[in-house]
């Protein structure tokens, strides 16, 4: 049986949240635009889900629009908003998700002036450079993830929002990868757009959030059907919808506890990573994910490193999984200044809830068995 | 009583050997990840691809994964054609609304649009489509079968008329999966948006056809590159293998026609018993789950209000909710008042003889009693 260290890829869906689905599968659920009976039942089980993923981070449910994904969200978030906003500027993270920084990108094809806002060396926003920038009076939106998909890096979120709103902007907050890992009160954050996803906290794939509070003009990019309040047409999938708000129903009365178990098996992780001869840990000094630790080992390429504990049985990642398969090193590390064969050997664990202390343990053994370093020294020992 | 359920064009029940399919493939892996659990994830996703490519005589590398019909329209529409570089498009009054609002999009951009209105049958005229065309059109966009009427274009006809067209013929083809066959290659599609739940499949999965060599695409998300950089987002691979085994199984029911049909036809026979009624749509170039009906002399509220134990709609539920009435059915000439004294009554696999006689009892029943207590509520034809 492979050990699975991939959360912040997918996390497998909890057997509660599946109960929660199948009966949504039943046909007293229809369309849940339709008028007739049970058409209103499934739009009481996409409103009763709304209400639910809205508590996770103390929203109100009337903010939430309902899309496919974290990469519907957060498009939506930036290209929604810079609809209106003609001739103005979009800032957004060096360290952005690609479901970000490649819509921006994009953005700025189209004519938009985009700017990315420099991070150091541990991965935190620079905070004077961002005063100054929004100084200029020209910014419209401001996008700054919650916590980074490869190194978990926490940004400062209510000191960033300080700045963006003394410039006359908005905030988008990707907060994909903190909810259901982090405590997290929308208030709190300052942001003015929030995007959730519900395969990162035991969901189904396939359905996703974007919180939108009340100033914000937001104009709709997918057109036809007038569903989600004019803002995102299509039928809702109800039971990726049920499934999501009961995954954060869950997340939102499991936190705490979540938390504590998750740090343990982190600090157990970087514990043994510190001990690893050649083994550097990204990020270390930064307030970080619960379940986050991107690292390198030294004479290892990423990509290689992966498939031998892959076939050790070791499910891992080298960044994210949107990335995959490019053989570039990550863009999250290069803004970090880290240089490019260095960056190029990041391999990212992100625990789960499936995870125990035995198989952080189990990992770290079959790293010790690879390294070259102590494979050499454990055979001498022997010998 | 259990109530009977006569929606099937708003979304269809999902079949118990889909859901089946769907809750063991939920525990599937990031399909975009390298690791084998990802690996496994993604050769169930590419098996899925080359089924209900297939299944529509596309190759496996022309079909991508979208969020539904929907988002397929919005690809195939606004994915190809450029607001800031407006041309000419032929679009039928009657489509869906996930084609008309990209289509007025476009037209708000300045593009010039040729509006096709539809016969008194429903159906939209192919040799008008083909006349409409023009040497600078860029889009001809006309579904295969209407979601109000049933009513059936003949898409192969238009397809041919458009082979030596640089234009491309883009066709939703959300209502058509279900029940009719169809070949890209054989009908000259170039853009052929499917969904899964209209055909026994889950909601939120739905497919986008880009024919190779006839259409290039661009993205409207943008993200981890998924789906060849044209649909970002980590692949719901539980949804999308739930759509292949939808696909499968209609196979696995090939007289399903027949008996729709007949049932179809023996729910309209019972209904114009009644009197005063008129049937919506060509009877022969339609598809066999769609009855559209207007009832002279009754008020169209009160009518669905006093069938309450028969789920139906009034049209399209993308629609539902708003005050309009049908845009399909004015397009045919009916008054607003007579589309709001309208049916749209749509059966599906699972429906029996015994729905449809319940149906045309009720139907019947309610339409003889709101006659009887204001008989002069509306005249039909006669009421703005």
């Amino acid at each position: 049986m492979s050990l699975y260290f991939d959360h912040n890829a997918t996390t497998p869906l909890d057997s509660r949240v599946l109960e929660a689905m199948l009966p949504v599968f039943d046909p007293r659920y229809a369309n849940a635009s339709s008028l007739h009976r049970a058409g209103r039942n499934a739009r009481d089980v996409v409103e009763r889900a709304r209400a639910q993923v809205a508590d996770l981070v103390g929203a109100p449910a009337q903010t939430l629009i309902f899309t496919t994904g974290g990469t519907e969200s957060n498009n939506l978030a930036l290209r929604g908003v810079m609809a209106g906003q003609r001739g103005k500027t979009l800032l957004i993270g060096a360290t952005e998700h690609p479901a970000v920084l490649e819509c921006a990108q994009a953005l700025a094809r189209e004519g938009v002036a985009m700017e990315q806002i420099p991070v150091d060396s541990q991965g935190a926003h620079d905070l004077d450079w961002l005063s100054a920038r929004m100084g200029q009076g020209d910014v419209a939106l401001v996008s700054v993830m919650y916590a980074n998909n490869e190194t978990g890096v926490l940004s400062e979120l209510p000191a960033i929002a300080e700045r963006v709103h003394a410039g006359g902007a908005w905030l988008h907050c990707d907060a994909v990868q903190a909810a259901g890992k982090h405590p997290l009160a929308w208030s709190d954050t300052g942001a003015d757009l929030l995007s959730l996803s519900s395969h990162k906290l035991y969901g189904p794939k396939g359905v996703g959030a974007l919180l939108v509070a009340d100033p914000v003009v937001l104009h709709r990019q997918m057109h036809g059907g007038g569903q989600e309040a004019g803002l995102r047409g299509g039928t809702e999938n109800v039971p990726a919808i049920a499934g999501f708000g009961v995954a954060a129903q869950l997340a939102r009365e499991e936190l705490p506890a979540r938390v504590v178990a998750l740090q343990a098996l982190r600090d157990q992780l970087d514990a043994g990573l510190d001990a690893l001869p050649g083994a550097q840990r990204f990020a270390a000094q930064a307030p970080r994910l619960c379940n986050t630790t991107q690292f390198r080992l030294s004479g290892f390429d990423g990509e290689s490193l992966l498939m031998a504990l892959d076939q050790a049985g070791c499910a891992v990642s080298s960044g994210s999984a949107c990335a995959s398969g490019r053989g570039e090193p990550s863009h999250v590390l290069l803004a970090m200044g880290i240089a490019p064969d260095e960056a190029k050997g990041a391999i990212r664990v992100s625990l789960g809830r499936d995870n125990q202390s035995a198989d952080v343990e189990r990992l770290l053994q079959e790293l010790q068995r690879l390294n070259p370093m102590t494979s050499r020294l454990m055979r001498s020992v022997a010998s | 009583m259990a109530a009977v359920y006569l929606d099937h064009a708003a979304t269809t029940p999902i079949d118990p050997a889909v859901a089946e399919v769907m809750q063991a493939a939920l525990r599937l892996a990031n399909p975009g990840s390298p690791h084998a659990a990802g690996r496994e994830a993604s050769a169930h996703v590419e098996a899925a691809r080359a089924a209900v490519a297939a299944r529509v005589g596309a190759r496996a590398d022309e079909l991508i994964w979208t969020s539904g019909a929907t988002e397929a329209d919005n690809l195939a529409i606004l994915g190809t054609q450029s607001l800031s570089d407006p041309g000419h498009l032929v679009c039928a009054r009657t489509e869906h609304k996930a084609v008309l609002d990209p289509v007025r999009q476009l037209e708000r951009a300045g593009w010039r649009v040729s509006w096709l209105k539809p016969g008194p049958d429903a159906v939209v005229d192919a040799a008008a489509v083909l006349d409409a065309v023009r040497p600078d059109t860029r889009l001809v966009t006309v579904m295969h079968v209407n979601n109000e009427t049933g009513a059936v274009q003949d898409i192969a006809r238009i397809g041919q008329g458009l082979a030596d067209h640089p234009a491309l013929f883009h066709v939703d083809a959300a209502q058509s999966l279900a029940w009719l066959p169809i070949d890209v290659t054989a009908m000259g599609i170039d853009l052929l948006a499917l969904s899964a739940h209209k055909c026994h499949g889950p909601t939120g999965i739905g497919a986008l056809v880009i024919r190779r060599g006839r259409a290039r695409v661009r993205p409207l998300l943008f993200g981890g590159g998924q789906e060849r950089g044209l649909r970002p987002g980590t692949l719901a691979a539980h949804q999308i293998l739930g759509f292949a085994k939808a696909v499968e199984r209609l196979d696995a029911d090939p007289s399903a026609y027949e008996r729709v049909a007949a049932l179809r036809e023996r729910l309209w026979e019972g209904l114009r018993k009644v009197g005063g009624v008129i049937r919506n749509g060509h009877p022969e170039m339609i598809a066999p789950h769609l009855l559209n009906v207007t009832f002279a002399d009754v008020h169209g509220e009160s009518l669905v209000f006093s069938l309450p134990e028969l789920l139906l709609s009034q049209g399209s539920a993308c629609t539902a909710g708003g005050d309009e009435a049908s845009y399909v059915l004015r397009a045919l000439g009916r008054s607003d008042a007579e589309a709001r004294a309208s049916l749209r009554l749509s059966l599906g696999r699972g429906t029996t003889a015994a729905d449809v006689e319940v149906a045309i009892e009720q139907i019947c029943g309610a339409v003889r009693r709101l006659r009887s207590v204001a008989p002069l509520a509306v005249e039909t034809g006669r009421v703005a």
